[in-house]
């Protein structure tokens, strides 16, 4: 009964995943005149040296750590606020679910508008608050491109994990800060001392997922950036590289790297998990 | 938790409401305001002349049509193949032990957060190797990456939960573990299904990096590609086509809205049984 799953799964992740590592020691090219060639750790190699590489991963891991954080605040922020009892509090969950439904590309449309330098409404609303002195040309200064990237993918999935944060605190029982009020304990030693350690797996889920989708992220810097080289995440080099100069071998290996890298994260993250529960 | 007295409360409340909010009005203000006043500052917040010529454009415009029928045949045939080998599957996993379960159960979790870039290359290979470039089965067979462990994992969930009465009864009556899946687990596990289906047309609908990748002509893009290499009738080469682009945009969310407003139940349902039980 597993067997067809498991087939499907084999043959779509596990034989491409052995395939990208073989590839990674030849030359292949996607429209190769010459047959493909072992070359060994050749492309490992040129991958060490690879400025463009290395400024990928540093823009990805920025990237991650800058919308990891705020998400992570923000939606327990939300989180804590929709908690509360309150009328139409069904509705509030709802909406909240919409941005994670729209497709990335979709918002990242919306919010490159919305970020126009000339005709966009952020702009516009900036100056006429006096917020800005003058227009800015979010996207296209390198200065302010991750900033604004990195806000598009806040507003996508703060909501997405204020949810996963709401369903953890909806599991705290009441009792436990009624007592606490008997004891005269303040709403922040509250918060404190049983609200987050109640929440510590709630956190770290959301943590997790958060951290490995922002290390893969592709979408939305394409649509912003397309493969403008000073905004390049290790994804977008990657496919670049791959489909549009078509190095099929060198790509293979950044996929290798990629995978590396990531897989180092959830280490750290079992790791982290693991000291934790002791 | 009475966090925050009440005004302050429905303030925040109100600040989190407008913040998910606004880029949808502003798509959607944007998509009911003419080219000539779309172009001009200051910029207008409620259009002055609202059309519907947006609209007519983008729905008249074929490749768009093309688009939306490519991303449903592609998100309808994931889900429909997922949600079967899935709850194969999940009844599998969820109701008997075998050796190797966990590593199943684990492979299946770890394959949520893969990295899709990883295997690009190698997918990209396999697909050219069968001829399939190009056409709506490659991006059918690549997404199964993404979709199926999702489906596994909740429907394993599901059938986890399940009372085993009738199951038992089936047993002893002398069906046969298909028989079983079939008459008496399928029907029982009906809500899990919907969950699990909704949550796999959403991915799939998404998808961008392998239609991206793997589709070549507008014919085959599916409406991720198709939102964002919009040239529509009022764009020259110089000028983006906005105002067609945020009708596209609202024409492709507001069924999602819709939706996910009215099986938001059973969308969190899913997302919380994968991840904080998780």
């Amino acid at each position: 009964m597993l067997a067809p799953a498991l087939v499907v799964v084999a043959l779509v992740a596990l034989y491409p995943l052995g395939l990208t590592i073989f590839q990674s020691f030849t030359d292949k090219q996607f429209l190769a005149l010459e047959p493909t060639k072992w070359i060994g750790l050749q492309n490992y190699r040129t991958l060490i040296h690879d400025s463009i590489f290395r400024d990928s991963i540093v823009t990805t891991v920025k990237f991650t750590l800058i919308t990891v954080s705020f998400e992570f605040v923000l939606g327990l922020i939300i989180a804590l606020v929709v908690n509360s009892n309150f009328k139409g509090r069904g509705v509030m969950r709802a909406v909240m679910l919409i941005p994670w439904a729209i497709p990335t590309v979709v918002s990242a449309q919306m919010w490159k508008w919305m970020y126009d330098d000339i005709f966009g409404v952020i702009n516009d609303a900036g100056v006429r608050l006096h917020i800005l002195n003058h227009s800015v040309a979010w996207i296209s200064q390198p200065s302010t491109a991750l900033a604004s990237v990195a806000a598009v993918d806040i507003w996508k999935t703060t909501p997405f994990v204020a949810l996963i944060l709401l369903a953890g605190l909806q599991v705290i029982p009441q009792d436990l800060y009624e007592a606490a009020d008997v004891d005269g304990a303040s709403k922040l030693t509250q918060f404190w001392r049983i609200t987050l350690p109640l929440l510590r797996p709630a956190i770290l889920v959301a943590l997790i997922f958060r951290t490995l989708d922002a290390l893969r992220v592709f979408d939305v810097f394409y649509v912003f950036f397309g493969n403008r080289v000073d905004t390049q995440t290790m994804a977008i080099y990657d496919q670049n590289t791959i489909v549009s100069v078509g190095n099929v071998g060198y790509g293979a290996a950044i996929s290798v790297a990629i995978f590396l890298i990531i897989a180092l994260f959830v280490v750290i993250y079992v790791t982290f998990i693991r000291v934790d529960e002791q | 938790m009475r966090f925050v007295n009440r005004s302050a409360f429905y303030l925040l409340l109100t600040i989190i409401i407008v913040y998910i909010a606004f880029p949808f009005y502003w798509a959607i203000r944007s998509a009911f305001t003419p080219d000539a006043e779309l172009f001009k500052t200051p910029v207008q917040y409620w259009p002055s002349n609202p059309t519907w010529s947006n609209f007519s454009a983008v729905l008249s415009n074929s490749d768009f049509q093309r688009a939306l029928i490519n991303s449903t045949i592609v998100a309808g045939s994931i889900t429909i193949i997922s949600l079967a080998l899935g709850s194969l599957a999940g009844y599998a996993l969820g109701r008997f032990r075998f050796r190797g379960r966990s590593t199943a159960l684990y492979m299946m979790l770890s394959m949520t957060i893969f990295p899709q870039i990883a295997i690009l290359g190698a997918l990209y290979t396999m697909i050219n190797r069968v001829h399939l470039y190009n056409t709506l089965y490659a991006l059918i067979f690549s997404d199964m990456v993404l979709v199926l462990p999702l489906t596994v994992w909740i429907l394993t969930t599901f059938m986890r939960a399940l009372p085993k009465d009738l199951e038992e009864a089936a047993y002893i009556d002398g069906a046969t573990p298909f028989q079983v899946f079939y008459k008496v687990m399928l029907p029982l596990v009906a809500p899990g299904l919907v969950t699990a289906g909704l949550l796999a047309f959403i991915a799939a609908w998404q998808e961008f990096l392998f239609a991206l990748s793997f589709t070549e002509t507008p014919d085959k893009h599916t409406i991720t590609v198709a939102i964002t290499t919009f040239t529509g009738k009022t764009g020259s080469a110089f000028q983006i086509p906005w105002g067609e682009i945020m009708a596209a945009t609202v024409i492709v969310t507001l069924p999602l809205i819709i939706l996910t407003l009215a099986l938001q139940r059973r969308i969190l349902a899913g997302l919380t049984a994968g991840a904080v039980k998780g």
